[in-house]
C-alpha cells in the first residue's frame, strides 16, 4: 500500500533591498530574519549533524557533481510552527513543516508568506526611513538567474529509484499547465526573448536526472537525503515547481504529485508507460506556449498534448480512487476534492482557459499582461511590463498586483493566522514546534529528525525523530501538558 | 469539507467542443465580470506600479539561487 505523503515545500524568497547602502543580498536576507526572529526573541540554531545534501538517490556520487554546500555561518532558525526559517546562499527561505494533506501544506505555505511579511515590517522599523527590504515569491529575476520552490515527498524505499524517476518525469513536466506562475521574457538561451510564459522554472531545466540544484538543473533529482529512517523512507526532493501565490495553485502541485506517487508505489500507473521521448525539450516547449498545443512525443512512438497526458493520470487515479481510495493523502475527502479540482482545472484548460484567471497564477497574470499591453499599446519588451510581472509576486500587500486581482482563496485566513505559531498535529513536527514553545531554553538545537536539549546534565540530550508520523498531537500532547520541564519529557520519554 | 460526489468529465477532449456552445453563455457572463474587474484594476495600476519601471526591472538582480 501507498505510505501516506508526508508533503513538505520550501521557497527561496527573492529579495531587494531599496536605498540601503552598501547591502549585498546574503546581508539583507540575514537582517531580514534577525530582524524577525530577535522581536520574537526566540531563535533556536539549526544542527547540522546529519545533513548529508550530496548522496545520491542511484546509489553513487559523481565525480565532478556539484553537492550543494550547507552554509553553517548564516542565520538559521527554527519556528515554532515546526518550520526552518534561514539564509540559503543569498535568498532568505522558509522551509515549512512536515504535513500531512495538501490542503494543511497550502496553510504553511500561506504561513510562510504571512512570516515573511511580518519580517519586512520588522526591518521597516529598524532601518531609516526611507530604507526598505522587499521580498518577492518568484523563481526568476528575468535575467537568466533562477531560485527554487522545492516540495518534498515522503515514498516508499520500496519503489526502485530509476522506476520513480522514468515514471514520475512526465507528470512534473506536464504539470505546470495549472503549476505555471507565469512570466514575461523568456530566459532559455538562444530562444526569442519577448513571449509570455506558462512557467518561471521551466527555461532553467537542461538534464532529465541528477543531483544539481543549481547548474544543468535536473528534472528528477537524486538527492537521497530521507530526514527520517533510510531503510524504509525516500523524500523524494522535487525542484521544478514555480512557487505560487494562488492557493488552488499549490494544492493541485502537490496534491496531484502525491496522487501520482501514490499509484506509482501501487503500481497502479497503467500497463502503458507513460515516459517522455525528449523531457527537457518537452518541458521547454509547454511552458514556451500559453495556447497548450504543444505535441508531446513519447517513447513508444505516439504523441499527446500536455493536457491529454494529464487527461491519462487524471483516469488512471480516479480508477485507483475507486478501487484502494485516497486515504494516504490526509483523507479520503481530502482525496476527493484533489481529483475533483484537478478535473476542473483540466476542463478549463480544455474549454476556456481565461475563465481560470482566478485560480491559477499564469492565468491570471496572462490575462492582467495582455490586457495592459491592449490598453497602453505596448509589447512584452516593455520595461513596464517586466515591472508588472515582477510586481505580480511581490509580497508587501499595498504593492502586491496579486493581492489586487481577487484570486480564490482556499484556507481561512485565520488558520493561516494560528500556522504562524502553532505546528501542525498530525505530523512530528508537533513535537518540534511544541517543545520550542515550551522549552526553548534548553533546546540547543533541532533539525528534521532530532532535537537536542541541554538540561544541565554532563552530556547534552538527542532525541531522535525518525518517523515522520510519530510525536502527533495524538502520540505526545497528553505528555506534554503533563511534563513541567524538559528533564521531566526526557524522562519520561525513556521510560 | 463536505463529501462530494466525484464527477467524470463530460467528455474527453474531441468531443468537448460539442458541449461549449451549450455552457457558453455562463463562461462569457463570468468572461465579462472578469473582463470589467480586471478594467477597473488597469485604472489603478500606476499608483501601484514601481516609478522608474526601467531602473526597477534593471536593479531586480537575484544570483546564488538553487
Amino acid at each position: 500500500m501507498a505510505l501516506p505523503k508526508v508533503l513538505g515545500i520550501e521557497t527561496e524568497y527573492g529579495i531587494q533591498a531599496v536605498n540601503v547602502p552598501d547591502s549585498n543580498p546574503t546581508s539583507a536576507a540575514s537582517f531580514l530574519i534577525n530582524a524577525y526572529v530577535s522581536e520574537l526573541a526566540q531563535g533556536v540554531g539549526w544542527d547540522f549533524e546529519d545533513e548529508s545534501p550530496g548522496r545520491d538517490a542511484r546509489g553513487f556520487v559523481r565525480d565532478g557533481a556539484q553537492a550543494p554546500e550547507v552554509e553553517r555561518h548564516l542565520v538559521n532558525t527554527v519556528l515554532t510552527n515546526g518550520a526552518r526559517y534561514y539564509v540559503d546562499h543569498a535568498h532568505p527561505e522558509y522551509s515549512g513543516p512536515e504535513c500531512s494533506s495538501p490542503r494543511q501544506l497550502v496553510t504553511y505555505d500561506r504561513a510562510g508568506e504571512v512570516i515573511l511579511q511580518r519580517s519586512m515590517a520588522a526591518a521597516r522599523r529598524i532601518l531609516p526611513p526611507g530604507q526598505e527590504i522587499v521580498v518577492y515569491k518568484n523563481n526568476s529575476d528575468g535575467k537568466g538567474n533562477s531560485y527554487g520552490c522545492h516540495e518534498n515527498y515522503l515514498v516508499d524505499r520500496a519503489v526502485p529509484f530509476p522506476r520513480l524517476a522514468r515514471l514520475a518525469c512526465a507528470h512534473l513536466v506536464t504539470r505546470q499547465i495549472y503549476t505555471g506562475a507565469g512570466k514575461v521574457g523568456c530566459e532559455e538561451e538562444g530562444a526569442e526573448r519577448a513571449r509570455f510564459e506558462i512557467s518561471q522554472r521551466a527555461d532553467f531545466f537542461e538534464e532529465e536526472v541528477g543531483l544539481e540544484t543549481t547548474l544543468k538543473r535536473p528534472i528528477v533529482n537524486t538527492r537521497d537525503e530521507p530526514h527520517a529512517d533510510p531503510q524504509r523512507y525516500r523524500r523524494l526532493h522535487v525542484i521544478t515547481g514555480d512557487a505560487n501565490l494562488s492557493e488552488t495553485a499549490t494544492f493541485l502541485k502537490v496534491g496531484v504529485t502525491a496522487l501520482v506517487l501514490m499509484l506509482l508505489e501501487d503500481d497502479a500507473l497503467g500497463s502503458r508507460e507513460l515516459v517522455l521521448a525528449e523531457p527537457v525539450r518537452a518541458i521547454h516547449e509547454i511552458s514556451h506556449d500559453p495556447s497548450l498545443h504543444t505535441t508531446l512525443e513519447l517513447v513508444d512512438g505516439t504523441t499527446m498534448t500536455p493536457l491529454e497526458l494529464q487527461w491519462e493520470l487524471y483516469d488512471l487515479a480516479r480508477k485507483y480512487a475507486e478501487e484502494r481510495g485516497l486515504a494516504a493523502i490526509g483523507s479520503e475527502e481530502e482525496g476527493a476534492e484533489v481529483l475533483q479540482r484537478w478535473e476542473h482545472v483540466l476542463s478549463a484548460l480544455e474549454s476556456d482557459p481565461a475563465s481560470l484567471a482566478r485560480e491559477l497564477d499564469w492565468v491570471a497574470k496572462y490575462e492582467l499582461v495582455n490586457a495592459y499591453c491592449e490598453r497602453h499599446g505596448c509589447g512584452l519588451d516593455d520595461h513596464r511590463v517586466a515591472a508588472l510581472d515582477l510586481q505580480y509576486h511581490d509580497l508587501r500587500p499595498e504593492r502586491s498586483l496579486f493581492g489586487r486581482l481577487r484570486v480564490d482563496t482556499l484556507i481561512d485566513p485565520a488558520e493561516v493566522e494560528r500556522a504562524v505559531v502553532d505546528p501542525p498535529p498530525s505530523t512530528r513536527a508537533f513535537f518540534r514546534g511544541e517543545c520550542l514553545k515550551r522549552f526553548a531554553p534548553s533546546i540547543v538545537a533541532a533539525n528534521w529528525d532530532s532535537i537536542v536539549f541541554d538540561v544541565g546534565q554532563d552530556a547534552l540530550q538527542r532525541v531522535p525523530m525518525m518517523e515522520p508520523l510519530r510525536g502527533t498531537a495524538a502520540h505526545v500532547g497528553t505528555l506534554l501538558n503533563e511534563v513541567h520541564s524538559p528533564a521531566e519529557l526526557l524522562a519520561r520519554l525513556s521510560g | 469539507m463536505a463529501e462530494r460526489e466525484l464527477k467524470r468529465r463530460p467528455a474527453p477532449q474531441r468531443e468537448a467542443q460539442e458541449t461549449e456552445e451549450q455552457e457558453a453563455p455562463t463562461t462569457s457572463e463570468r468572461g465579462e465580470k472578469l473582463k470589467a474587474e480586471l478594467d477597473d484594476l488597469l485604472d489603478e495600476i500606476d499608483e501601484v506600479l514601481e516609478d522608474n519601471a526601467e531602473e526597477f526591472v534593471r536593479n531586480y538582480v537575484q544570483k546564488g539561487g538553487q
